[in-house]
């Protein structure tokens, strides 16, 4: 099912740059906060309202760390690893992150609650050791903090049954 | 006592909105301009003030500007690069959070002077707060007249749009900006053509970093003497230090170009959390060669860092105490570098990937002995081959983890081979 508030919204963003083809970024940051992440079907619907060849939008998708086009858990967390947060520990944070989770970077809990990925800098190195749990920036991290988060973020999900998309 | 310009003071949410930023005179810049100034006067003051790029390169700005062509039918573009990558690196984002009008009133000022009708923000995909807050004060900008048609009754035009990135270091570099901008794959494109004569859609093209556009209304406001004054000579004015790694007190100082890094790191910044001696020190983001402990004696500007043989770049400061094992350092730096090659070029790509995986040999104990040769070879190889600047920086930041303490690479490979 098409959504034609996505529709309006890509088709209104196109008329900001020169061509319409500039707009695949943003188009595709729609559709993927729209659908969770970036389905065969989005990234057509991204490609038909811009009139672009749906291989177009497939390379764009695939180019960026920022689009997915596997689903990601309800909490993502993105670790850093970069200098900085590495010279504080963050690779002992991962290994904690890895064995509470019992996932390794770069999967997602087989509940689809969450999903880990170690990531290059944050550029937020004044708070290091940093992680973004999806939009949000989370510093000065350290084992214990990290563990009170899990445990605060599985009782929330637990509160919260429900595991489908963020709506839009 | 050094006054703050860039950050107001630190922290203050007050400046955040438009009624804040105008309290202290903000927007008075631009209205005097607008009513004074031609776009020519504008350029001269720029450059009479000795602005340059705080994006990394250093480039004067008012020459950046002059070269847009006058009278050119085509429609000329403002870029502000927003997309701050470099690893230990955040002043972009502190300024956009805090003072996101400074960055708004440098940006309708520069487009002002080179003609640009429209202008965007290409901004790092993370940084969603400032995302937030800039969308909100663009609004406010045009329902006060700063921003659309007839700007404060002067008969400028100016939009301002908001380009959210997805995470590639390299759309920093402003060719590969331009290209990602333009719906494609965020890899550079050959100069010359420079962008300012053929950039986006091939239209006259300026890309000037945030801290650096946020320079453009203290300017105005004080005088090209003023900015002169602070700093040396060549490279005069305020400047954000972002200080990280092993460091008492981490965090974005504004101070004087040129100050020294012994008293950046030792003074303001507290020294070392641990007490431990410092080691060495990354001084412009990981891209620039370290300085060893005994170096430090050195001024932040963009001339006494090119001549030590590393850069100022984007003043990400990066401490490390005598506990750090360089040999980690090094892998980390280059799995960045090769994580972050855009593929186009050869070297870059392929040089990277091996020497990735010598360093992770020697890191490992794996290596056997003649592989840090095989490996300087190779990154030898890279240097001066490659299309665009990631490639160079790679090496001359591994480069300088080498030079400086050889000593444990080599300690390494040996004590591998023992244990094996």
């Amino acid at each position: 099912m098409k959504d034609q508030t996505l529709k309006q919204q890509i088709t209104e963003m196109a008329t900001r740059y020169p061509a319409a083809r500039s707009a695949v970024m943003p188009a595709l940051h729609l559709a993927q906060a729209h659908y969770g992440y970036l389905t065969q079907d989005a990234m057509a619907e991204v490609a038909e309202y811009l009139h672009l060849p749906r291989v177009a939008v497939l390379e764009i998708a695939t180019f960026y760390s920022l689009f997915h086009t596997r689903p990601v858990g309800k909490y993502h967390l993105q670790l850093c690893t970069n200098l900085s947060c590495m010279l504080l520990g963050a690779e002992r944070l991962q290994r904690q992150l890895e064995q509470q989770l019992d996932i390794r970077c770069g999967e997602t809990t087989a509940d689809g609650r969450f999903t880990l990925t170690a990531v290059e800098c944050l550029g937020a190195c004044e708070m290091a050791p940093v992680m973004q749990l999806n939009d949000d920036y989370c510093g000065h991290l350290n084992e214990q903090r990290l563990a009170e988060m899990l445990q605060t973020l599985q009782e929330e999900a637990n509160r919260k049954p429900e595991n489908g998309p963020p709506s839009s | 006592m050094y006054e703050q310009v860039l950050l107001l003071e630190k922290r203050d949410s007050e400046y955040q909105d438009l009624a804040g930023y105008r309290s202290v005179g903000g927007y008075s810049a631009l209205s005097s301009t607008l009513r004074d100034s031609t776009p020519e006067q504008l350029i001269d003051l720029v450059k009479e003030a000795k602005l340059r790029g705080r994006g990394g390169a250093g480039f004067p700005t008012g020459l950046k500007w002059s070269f847009v062509p006058k009278g050119s039918a085509s429609a000329k573009w403002l870029l502000c690069n927003a997309d701050e990558g470099e690893p230990g690196t955040f002043k972009d984002r502190i300024i956009m959070e805090q003072t996101p009008h400074l960055l708004l009133e440098g940006m309708i000022l520069a487009a002002y002077a080179i003609g640009a009708a429209k202008a965007y923000i290409y901004i790092r995909g993370e940084y969603v707060t400032a995302i937030r807050r800039l969308e909100r004060e663009i609004q406010a900008c045009r329902q006060a007249g700063l921003l659309g048609k007839n700007i404060l009754g002067s008969g400028f035009d100016l939009d301002i749009y908001l380009h959210r990135g997805a995470g590639a270091y390299i759309c920093g570099e402003e060719t590969a900006l331009i290209e990602s901008l333009e719906g494609n794959r965020g890899q550079p494109r050959f100069k010359p053509p420079f962008p300012a004569v053929s950039g986006f859609y091939k239209g006259p093209t300026v890309v000037n970093n945030v801290e650096t556009l946020a320079c453009v209304p203290p300017i105005v406001q004080r005088g090209a003497d003023w900015f002169r004054s602070i700093g040396s000579e060549k490279c005069p004015g305020p400047k954000l230090y972002c200080l990280s790694g092993h460091v008492k007190r981490p965090g974005l100082y504004e101070l004087p170009m040129g100050i020294s890094l012994r008293e950046l790191v030792e003074q303001h910044a507290g020294g070392t959390h641990s007490g431990k001696k410092i080691k060495a020190v990354i001084p412009g983001g990981i891209s620039a060669a370290l300085l060893p402990e005994p170096a430090l004696d050195i001024a932040m500007d963009f001339d006494a860092l090119s001549a030590a043989g590393t850069m100022l770049g984007s003043a990400g400061v990066i401490v490390m105490d005598e506990s750090t094992c360089m040999v980690q350092v090094a892998h980390r730096i280059i799995e960045f570098f090769h994580h972050e090659s855009c593929g186009k070029c050869t070297p870059c790509r392929e040089g990277l990937a091996w020497v990735e995986q010598m360093l992770r040999r020697i890191k490992d104990g794996e290596a056997k002995s003649g592989e840090l040769e095989s490996m300087e070879r190779i990154y030898g190889n890279i240097e001066g081959n490659t299309f665009c600047l990631l490639g160079d920086g790679a090496v001359m930041a591994l480069r300088g983890v080498v030079k400086n303490f050889r000593h444990e690479f080599i300690e390494r490979i040996q004590q591998g081979g023992r244990a094996a």
